[in-house]
């Protein structure tokens, strides 16, 4: 999709979902307006796993093909994901708070997030670290499959363990499940984080690739006495 | 209220910032291969 249309399908998905969290979703019950929290939070983390997912493919696809293009779509993702992961702690401590009375707690659920957290932090900064943009690349692949390891760790994290973190409201079982009107609340904000994370990993693509020419072009004029 | 407020909040400015630091790095970029394109067109006299 063109670029541009990409940032307006954004934007006018983004309006409408912040339009239907604040204007069309029921205020629950129990908890009251600081529950419209979940529509963004909840959004952010699906699209930190489809960061994550990207981040595994991509560096799967490269360890078998050595392709540059493929690592820096991997490596795209991993940052964009790190942002999209960040607000999904922002968010949840932010909700938590109000609701539990603390800010954070050690449990399997939150730690296992955090660790995956600090994975990507890892991930970032190994490439910072590496000059060679072979080894860079090669080192950054091998990590970004093994921090994959730890998305069904978190997936089952409150499945299997008594955890402060609540069970899952879709596909949790019995007792679980949305509200209609919650529901459509939910899909748009998925939508328009989908979409945003798209145009922002687009748009870091372009930047990796344009320091990845000057980078070379460096490397190469080096040789000829460029400072 | 105020916890939904700040949540909203962080979410926006964390979101402009990573569009600002994305915005700094593209112009690097273009300042750094301004200066290459300079040095090749001094090279080429």
């Amino acid at each position: 999709m063109n670029r541009n249309l990409l940032a307006w399908a954004t934007c006018a998905t983004m309006l409408l979902s912040l339009y239907a969290i604040f204007m069309y979703a029921p205020t629950e019950l129990t908890m009251g307006a600081v529950q419209r929290i979940f529509y963004f939070h909840f959004a952010s983390h699906w699209v930190n796993f489809l960061a994550i997912f990207c981040v595994f493919i991509y560096s799967v696809r490269f360890l078998i093909k050595r392709d540059r293009e493929l690592d820096i779509k991997a490596s795209s993702a991993a940052e964009v994901g790190l942002l999209f992961a960040t607000i999904g702690l922002l968010t949840g401590m932010f909700w938590a708070k109000p609701v539990w009375g603390i800010w954070w707690t050690w449990d399997p659920r939150l730690t296992s997030f955090f660790v995956l957290w600090l994975i990507y932090w890892g991930y970032l900064m190994l490439r910072r670290l590496v000059e060679s943009p072979e080894q860079r690349a090669r080192l950054s692949a091998v990590f970004g499959v093994l921090g994959a390891v730890d998305v069904p760790i978190i997936y089952v994290s409150n499945r299997v363990w008594r955890t402060q973190h609540p069970q899952p409201v879709i596909g949790g079982g019995e007792g679980s499940g949305l509200d209609p009107r919650m529901g459509w609340v939910v899909a748009l904000s998925f939508l328009a984080f989908t979409l945003l994370y798209f145009y922002l990993w687009k748009m870091r693509q372009d930047l990796e690739r344009a320091q990845e020419t000057v980078e070379s072009l460096t490397r190469q004029s080096q040789f000829k006495g460029f400072a | 209220m105020n916890y939904l407020f700040a949540s909203y909040t962080v979410v926006w400015l964390l979101l402009f910032a990573y569009l600002l630091s994305i915005a700094r790095r593209q112009k690097k970029v273009q300042d750094d291969l301004a200066d290459i394109q300079e040095w090749m067109d001094r090279q080429k006299k």
